[in-house]
């Protein structure tokens, strides 16, 4: 098998053993990049040089046994949205195109920590505001399963990236289903922990209360071994939980016997694409006959969440976003010489159409004589919501539902409709309003109560032992 | 028609910590541009704030000292707006969940004293500063300096309590003093740590119903206080006199003309477009830490004031001046002790010590004559040693060298003379050589007296004990 195709900890294996060194495993990825990625536009910049002298280190560690991790020297890419110091950072925006960070995310250092190798960022939706990657200011990503399809989004070009072998893990943010549906739509693990439990610090911001990072993986060991590195407290992000973080992988072997699975009546709605549903129903059917419980679970006021989520959401941006004036870094059009022009100018040519339209969405939703009806509503509402989980979480252990209505859509299908876009979250959305984990396997999302990461995985990898979804690789 | 005005104030007091509310850059003042900045106070993409302890110690110090209650659960806001020297585009402050809430300040007014409401006290960032360019290159440019972003500041609103300029003024110093009292503010309003807005609105006397306001900024000194609110007031009054109406608006003093000059009107006030800030946890704040800082709250102005004229006895106006700074009140109280005269103590130091003081431009931490030494000299001025005439002299070479008075006296060979005998051998001297001014003395030209002690000063270089100098002389001279 290619070195590319392997999981991490696989990977992880045979660099320990001395089968081969980082070096050559970070060479095998670049060389892969430079195979597929004119085709699949999976990387916005990679840093092949940076690579190597850090694969370099990683094989010092390695025959040192110092401070070795199950990362270290695994090569893996991070998504244009998190900062590197002195690697350009756009989130894959015009008004960021120059944007050279001086500082690291907590995430990024993190993962340097671990000894882990930094391949490139990965293209994505300009600001993370998109569900196909089609919104990235400089061009499309592919879908490696089918080039005429999207690889979802926001967080596309990370799960592109996985599905054509050009990293290892990758690490995406999840706002509303970043990481979720892009990883169904290329058939990736992809895990968005609790709110807070990997700090945001260095992460661009979208919608500060819903944003989170994590991994993109092979499989559910790798989702674990990945969400132990990024995890943890962090004094930078106040909001980043303040709890140890256990080994995940040593709740996997647990199996899922006994668990009960909840399943919401309101995520089977009429309208769904019948092979979804089927999917979907078929790994309920793997999970029962591993063990685990089907129980009923209601969450009421799931058909808000999307509304819900774009008035909370896009307000939030509005006001995150209000930094990138001209003044400071980043783009500066300035041809009037006044303030007010320079300030239209660089917004107007700087930011996307879609990121304008939730820039002005949030801007009307906070306005005076708005607040109320909008975004004040849409938060109490959200308290609900969350609510309404955590009154589930008392009958069941984990619930499950699909990942995203459809399969992944064609390249321009529905980029021209707005809220037809909008509603490829509708089974995401409701976790990040209530801040809980959620990961998605081929084929179906696992949902469980906050900081409980350990019995999703557990569950996750129960149905994935069961399954053979995980070892496909598309043709590419 | 008889008009009242209605005022109220807003007031801004950076807070003295040593780095910024969200992030660990320094807040002294006066650095080159753009040098105590971060990523974090430059608002890069992807950081967050992280809050400073000390400064909301610091502000509930301030909640206390003003009878607040402080709020168990207060909510950081955004404040949303476009401005160069707002680097995130947003101001994080506190809105409708501030820190303190519901607190009282009294002022001292013709006839008593007057309680002004507090409505709120909350914290929030401070922004930069825009300097413009005048130079014949960079005419025409602004220049962005962003040291003071995120300097910690504590907004104070008031009731609309107070009913004159001078009510307004005295409320602001008395903020002032609390502040400076706390050591949370330096409270100097010429480099804008203290800084002042003032809500001002007219209506007829008796009438309940308040008028139109206007919101007074730029007012940058205690005396700009009152002469922009007096402005205002006359010009509120003229307007609605000669039938004119109100309008809400933010208006700018203008010091130099001493007139305030309309800014926006309330149809361009901007629409802040406040929420919760989701990068912050809402603040708690645990009974135990109120009560802590309560405890070791220092005695305010007006307890001081009070316990000096109480407790010394002293006149309310010197206690009103020694209060005037925690140091001069905590050097008045070292000094007192050792020479158990409260108001001898006062006049020296009210005296000769301030004005000393004022002339060097010194502060009273930096007063090379030391309590201890003060009260020295009053011991020996007191016990007649000296005279109060050569003690001020005495007291000047103490201020110049950082001597001990026993040590000047005794260099000068300045101890007064108050032996009887050796003063009686002068005065006889005098006495002999002046027969005909002894006559005239006699024969009632009592006026005289003056002459007599006057020599004898002379013939001893003015160490003579003056009470004694009288006294031998009257029985002399009979």
């Amino acid at each position: 098998m290619e070195l590319t195709s392997l999981t991490i900890h696989e990977l992880s294996e045979r660099l320990s053993r001395k089968e081969v060194s980082a070096v050559e495993v970070t060479k095998a990825f670049l060389g892969r990049i430079g195979e597929v990625d004119g085709k699949t536009r999976a990387y916005i910049t990679v840093t092949a040089e940076a690579a190597l002298e850090a694969a370099e280190r990683a094989d010092g560690m390695l025959a040192r046994k110092d401070d070795v991790t199950p990362m270290t020297g695994i090569p893996v890419s991070v998504k244009d949205i998190f900062c590197t110091r002195g690697i350009r950072t756009t989130c894959a925006s015009k008004i960021l195109g120059n944007f050279i960070p001086p500082y690291d995310s907590t995430v990024v250092k993190k993962l340097k920590g671990s000894g882990a190798v930094l391949l490139g960022k990965t293209n994505m939706d300009e600001f993370a505001m998109g569900s196909s990657t089609e919104n990235s200011a400089f061009f499309k990503t592919l879908n490696p399963w089918a080039p005429d399809r999207v690889p979802g989004g926001s967080s596309g070009g990370s799960a592109a990236a996985m599905a054509a072998s050009e990293c290892a893990a990758s690490v995406g943010t999840d706002t509303g289903g970043s990481i979720r549906q892009p990883a169904a739509c290329c058939g990736v693990v992809g895990l968005k922990p609790t709110y807070g439990r990997v700090s945001r610090f260095g992460m661009v911001a979208f919608a500060s209360s819903l944003d989170q990072a994590g991994p993109f993986t092979r499989d559910v060991t790798d989702a674990a071994i990945m969400l132990k590195v990024m995890a943890g407290h962090d004094p930078l992000d106040s909001t980043s939980v303040n709890m140890e973080v256990p080994d995940y992988r040593s709740f996997l072997a647990a199996g899922c016997k006994g668990l009960k699975v909840g399943i919401p009546k309101e995520y089977f709605i009429e309208g769904m694409d019948p092979d979804v549903e089927k999917a979907v129903r078929d790994a309920l059917d793997v999970l029962k006959g591993a063990g685990a419980e089907l129980v009923p679970v209601s969450l009421p006021h799931t058909e808000y969440a999307v509304a819900v989520y774009y008035l909370v959401a896009t307000a939030e941006a509005s006001s995150n976003l209000a930094r990138y004036d001209g003044v400071k870094y980043g783009l500066r059009v300035n041809e009037a010489g006044n303030l007010l022009d320079m300030y239209k100018k660089t917004r107007d040519s700087g930011f996307g159409g879609e990121v304008k339209r939730r820039i002005m969405l949030g801007t009307y939703s906070l306005s005076a004589g708005y607040y109320e009806a909008y975004y004040k509503k849409a938060s109490q509402v959200r308290t609900l919501v969350r609510d309404d989980f955590s009154a589930a979480f008392k009958t069941c252990d984990v619930i499950a539902t699909p990942t995203a209505p459809t399969a992944a859509f064609r390249l321009g299908e529905k980029i021209e409709d707005p809220l037809t876009m909008y509603l490829s979250d509708i089974f995401t959305i409701s976790c990040n309003l209530a801040g809980i984990p959620g990961i998605s396997v081929p084929c179906g999302l696992i949902l469980g109560w906050k900081v409980d990461e350990g019995t999703v995985l557990r569950t996750a990898y129960a149905y994935e032992q069961a399954t053979e979804w995980h070892k496909r690789r598309p043709a590419i | 028609m008889k008009f009242e005005a209605v005022i109220g104030l807003e007031v801004h007091a950076q807070l003295l910590t040593d780095s910024k509310l969200f992030c660990s850059c320094s807040t002294k003042f006066g650095a080159e541009p753009n040098t105590q900045v971060c990523p974090i106070c430059l608002g890069m993409p992807g950081v967050l704030p992280v809050l400073n302890r000390r400064a909301v110690e610091y502000a509930v110090k301030m909640a206390i000292a003003v009878d607040c209650t402080v709020n168990p659960k207060s909510v950081f806001a955004r404040k949303n707006y476009f401005y160069p020297d707002l680097p995130k585009g947003y101001q994080i402050s506190q809105y409708t969940e501030p820190l303190a809430e519901r607190g009282r300040l009294d002022i001292d007014i013709e006839g008593g004293r007057k309680k002004i409401g507090i409505t709120r006290i909350h914290m929030e960032e401070d922004a930069g500063k825009l300097l413009h360019g005048e130079g014949p290159e960079d005419s025409g440019y602004s220049f962005v300096d962003l040291n003071r972003t995120g300097v910690p500041l504590i907004e104070i609103v008031s009731e609309p309590d107070m009913r004159t300029s001078e009510e307004a003024q005295a409320y602001l110093k008395a903020l002032r003093d609390i502040i400076v009292y706390l050591g949370i503010s330096n409270g100097n309003m010429e480099e804008g740590s203290f800084r002042c807005d003032a809500n001002v609105s007219v209506r007829l006397a008796g009438e309940r119903k308040l008028g139109t306001k206007a919101e007074l900024k730029n007012i940058n000194s205690f005396k700009f206080v009152r002469d922009a609110i007096d402005y205002e007031i006359q010009r509120q009054t003229d307007l609605i006199e000669s039938g004119g109406k109100v309008v809400q608006e933010t208006r700018l003093f203008d010091s130099s003309k001493g007139v305030t000059i309309s800014m926006r009107s309330k149809e361009e006030a901007h629409d802040y477009r406040y929420f919760p800030e989701p990068d912050l946890l809402p603040l708690v704040i645990e009974a135990g830490m109120v009560e802590a800082l309560g405890a070791a709250l220092p005695e305010l102005p007006r307890a001081k004031r009070e316990r000096f004229v109480a407790g010394y006895g002293i006149p309310a106006y010197d206690a009103g001046v020694l209060t005037s700074t925690r140091e001069l009140a905590d050097y008045y109280e070292e000094a007192v002790k050792r020479t158990d005269d409260p108001k001898a103590t006062s006049n020296w130091i009210m005296g000769e010590l301030l004005r000393l003081l004022k002339e060097d431009n010194r502060d009273v931490r930096d007063c090379p004559v030391t309590p201890e030494n003060l009260a020295g000299l009053i011991t020996i001025v007191k016990k007649g040693e000296i005279s109060g005439k050569m003690g001020k002299e005495v007291f000047e070479e103490m201020y110049g060298t950082g001597k001990t008075p026993e040590e000047i006296v005794k260099a000068k060979g300045l101890v007064q003379i108050s032996d009887e005998a050796e003063l009686s051998g002068i005065i006889d001297g005098i006495i002999n050589a002046n027969p005909e001014s002894v006559e005239r003395y006699r024969a009632g030209k009592t006026q005289l007296m003056g002459f007599f002690v006057g020599e004898t000063m002379k013939a001893t270089k003015g160490r003579a004990n003056p009470k004694l100098v009288n006294k031998l002389l009257k029985e002399r001279l009979g």
